[in-house]
């Protein structure tokens, strides 16, 4: 109950803000500083353990006969390997812009619903607030608080503005002219639509395909070259393309005035045959933070970029080579700015006894602490901003050291 | 057996809303049937500035052609954006009906009796022409008589144009003499089969050629319509075996009796029937509907209301749900409605947008809005619709266009249940909580047979 009242002042004060413009602007004393900050959401729960793979836990084997031999990585480092999809990142492991937290997780537990987890993910709040009760998400509360901050200094960027970005503050947004990519998770929810209906089932199956051909309102005119697009390797082009064009976009953007940017990767919901829906999913997640790397120029020694999952996945595999919902999860955090080669938040162990619930990872640390160290580390926000406005309800706790002084 | 509230609303109307109860049982509907037409607090366009538009386009393409001027390009550019404009705010206005009224019974009549009577006009000057015909001929009768909803069309500048009635003469008249110029069968043939007797309806060559001599002095221009004497054929014609015009000078209302004796037919009630069975229950509609359909129409002299009393609460009609499927129209404001985007964003739509959510997505699904392939209309069949094709487009204006018309998705595990409520399958129910994400999981319900079936 007390978090509510927190919260309430909280929008009172971000509806004050948005009222009078004029105290922010033209004043170039007041800056939102120089960092840049970039948001990857991954949507659809994350497999952390085959992101960075604990090879040196018997359990891992144990947990995962057929998906620890699928796309078994290379050492990386106390043991973990890394996806061989992520293999593009190494240089950046080498410099020290690549870092992970193998064991994390917003405070979101039980039900382990996607829209819930995201929400939360991207409120940036915790279990003692109702999911949903808080509209608007930190980068928003974030920008609030940022001296100077425009329009332009944040942009979401994608088909929708994430709840992440969302609240008082304006923001920028951008979509690009993609065409729709169905998740392998959608055609698989969209199939199982229309087994019962044998109408729908016997156009269904052209239908998906050319679905992912058809682009938005523009593309739809050459739909015939479209068709030819079909076939696998291209699909997995056209997917990195895809992920690169977000970054590149974004990556723009912050090299003129804009401080934040969000956008979302999707595809990581891999309850069936997972090894290449991951592998997909990794390289797209992999292109992005290239393309911020190369794009970025100069201002990548000013940048750190955080890719965070609504929750992990299963520490055992299913029975169909996939995973299912679960707690803990890998973050990846990558950027000049960043004290990179390290794992960060220890490893809390795959032993039945160790599991959360008997099933899941259990989170060492909650994400948010990273996201608010990062921030801390970044703009120099002070403790009391970051507890009670931007993360309500979070313990700060002690620096984990991840920005470079 | 009958149809539950939700079941009704997908038949009758764009199915359910998120801001609407639906109405309570047939007799809601009956009633609403009964009511006041609840689309017209959404404003109808201007008869007289629409027509002022196309009047000034025509004249500034003129002026144009007459002197390639600076001025004059740009005068035809703002006269064109005039047309387009009372276009494109028939989407508006659709969009706004579908979503914020609540009952949408009216706008799916009138999109029934619009496509009974189809008008397709191509050149830009004359196509504000349509929307007025949707709003003044066909919308004001889909609940009065079919025979007077008939003779707005017939005497309609868009159908006339349409169905090239506006350019023939009486080969006899003074016109006809001094010109050539002569009949046209293509409307007299199409009012016969198409809008009342129906093909294969007891009429022969004789008739139509009769009829179309009948119809001669009709005229559309930039006032509307009108009836020039000069140019009908002079003397008596005999259609169906009953004279008309037999009092010397030609006049209009031979022309609208006719029309009122069409509407009276037994072969018309029984093909107005059919139409209306195949269109709301089922492909292959119950031999016991059409005709109690069909005595409906006869014994009330075409009361369009009591023959849609009947359809909506006919045992029939109730057996067969889930037979039709969504035509990509009815989908696309069906999606709206479940959507519910607030009516300050409708409004703004810009031409561009409406491009972009509406015209190309129909298009991309087999349904040009307004460009019919031929007078006979838009199929009937699920199969016509539920194609590779047709479904990708589907799927596709499901995942994409939610997110662009409202900012902040519905939670999927709420929209399922507004959207469908107990029509939703276990199958839909899961994958609204297993879509990976908002966009996904909004655009997987709105992708569910059971949103494309009725």
């Amino acid at each position: 109950m007390k978090r509510r009242a927190v919260l309430q002042g909280l929008s009172a004060f971000g509806c004050s803000l948005a009222a009078h413009p004029l105290t922010t602007t033209m004043t170039f004393a007041a800056m939102p500083g120089d960092a840049r900050l970039v948001v990857i959401i991954l949507r659809g729960g994350m497999d952390g353990l085959a992101t960075l793979q604990p090879q040196f836990d018997p359990n891992y084997a144990l947990l995962r006969p057929t998906l620890s031999q699928d796309d078994a990585g290379a050492p990386l480092s106390d043991g973990f390997a890394l996806h061989p999809a992520l293999e593009p990142l190494r240089p950046l492991w080498a410099a020290g812009e690549l870092a992970f937290a193998p064991a994390v997780s917003t405070p979101y537990r039980g039900q382990r619903s996607h829209f819930d987890g995201q929400d939360m993910l991207e409120a940036g709040t915790g279990m003692d607030v109702p999911i949903g009760s808080v509209r608007g998400g930190w980068m928003n509360r974030l920008l609030g608080a940022l001296p100077g901050a425009e329009a332009e200094t944040a942009f979401a960027i994608g088909r929708e503005v994430p709840l992440i970005l969302s609240g008082a503050a304006p923001i920028s947004s951008w979509s690009p002219s993609t065409r729709l990519d169905l998740t392998p998770q959608a055609r698989l929810l969209l199939e199982l639509l229309y087994a019962n209906d044998p109408l729908f089932h016997a156009a269904s199956s052209d239908a998906l395909d050319l679905a992912e051909s058809l682009g938005l309102a523009e593309d739809i005119q050459s739909l015939g070259e479209q068709q030819m697009m079909a076939d696998e390797s291209m699909t997995n082009t056209r997917e990195a393309d895809g992920a690169a064009q977000l970054a590149s976009f974004a990556a723009t953007r912050l090299r003129e005035d804009t401080r934040l940017a969000a956008f979302s990767l999707t595809g990581w919901d891999t309850h069936r045959n997972q090894a290449g829906g991951l592998r997909r999913a990794l390289g797209r997640l992999g292109k992005a933070i290239e393309t911020l790397r190369t794009d970025l120029g100069p201002v990548w020694g000013k940048t750190t970029v955080l890719a965070m999952t609504e929750f992990g996945r299963t520490a055992a595999e299913n029975g169909a080579r996939g995973t299912d919902h679960g707690t803990g999860g890998t973050m990846v955090m990558a950027g000049g700015a960043l004290r990179g080669r390290q794992l960060y938040g220890g490893w809390p162990g795959l032993a039945e006894a160790d599991l959360l619930d008997g099933r899941d990872l259990t989170p060492t640390d909650d994400v948010r602490r990273y996201a608010a160290w990062a921030l801390r580390g970044a703009y120099g926000l002070d403790r009391a901003l970051l507890e009670n406005t931007v993360f309500p309800g979070l313990e700060l706790g002690s620096d984990p050291g991840i920005i470079r002084a | 057996m009958s149809l539950s509230d939700p079941q009704l609303a997908m038949r009758f109307g764009y199915g359910l809303s998120p801001q609407f109860a639906a109405p309570r049982g047939a007799s809601g509907w009956i009633d609403a049937l009964y009511g006041p037409d609840p689309g017209l607090q959404y404003q109808t366009p201007e008869t007289g500035s629409a027509m002022q538009a196309m009047d000034a386009f025509v004249r500034a393409n003129r002026a144009l052609r007459e002197d390639a001027s600076e001025a004059n390009t740009i005068a035809r550019r703002d006269a064109s954006r005039g047309v387009m404009g009372a276009v494109f705010d028939e989407r508006r206005r659709m969009l706004l009906r579908a979503t914020h009224t609540q009952v949408s019974l009216h706008d799916r009549l009138t999109e029934f009796w619009q496509d009974h009577f189809t008008v397709r006009i191509a050149p830009v000057r004359l196509r504000a022409f349509v929307p007025l015909f949707t709003e003044n001929a066909i919308r004001p009768h889909v609940a009065g008589r079919f025979a007077d909803m008939l003779k707005a069309v017939v005497t309609h500048p868009a159908m006339l144009l349409y169905l090239d009635q506006a350019t023939a003469v009486g080969p006899s008249s003074d016109a006809g003499k001094r010109t050539g110029r002569g009949l046209n069968e293509n409307l007299a043939r199409e009012v016969l089969e198409l809008h009342t007797l129906g093909v294969g309806g007891p009429y022969s060559q004789d008739d139509v050629r009769q009829l179309a001599e009948l119809f001669t002095g009709l005229r559309a221009d930039f006032g509307g319509f009108s009836f020039r004497p000069h140019l009908a054929e002079p003397g008596a014609e005999i259609v169906l075996g009953r004279s008309y015009g037999s009092g010397g000078r030609a006049q209009l209302d031979d022309v609208l009796a006719v029309l009122e004796d069409l509407a009276a037919h037994p072969a018309t009630a029984a093909h107005i029937a059919r139409k209306l069975a195949v269109h709301f229950t089922s492909d292959m509609p119950d031999a016991g509907l059409i005709a109690d359909l069909s005595d409906t129409f006869r014994r009330t002299g075409g009361d369009l209301a009591a023959m849609t009393g009947v359809l909506i609460d006919h045992p029939a009609t109730h057996a067969s749900f889930g037979e039709k499927a969504r035509r990509p129209l009815e989908f696309v404001l069906g999606g709206m409605r479940a959507l519910a985007p607030d009516q300050a964003r409708l409004e703004g739509l810009s031409n561009t947008d409406l491009r972009d959510l509406f015209d190309l997505p129909l298009e991309a699904m087999g349904q040009p809005h307004r460009k019919a392939p031929g007078p006979d209309g838009w199929a009937e069949t699920a199969e016509a619709w539920i194609t590779p094709q047709g479904l990708a487009a589907r799927i596709s204006w499901a995942m994409v266009a939610p997110s662009d018309i409202r900012r902040g998705l519905p939670d999927p595990r709420i929209f399922v249940d507004t959207t469908l409520g107990p029509l939703a399958s276990a199958e839909t129910h899961f994958a609204a909580r297993a879509a990976e994400t908002r966009w996904e999981g909004v655009g997987l319900i709105l992708s569910a047979p059971e949103f494309h079936r009725r």
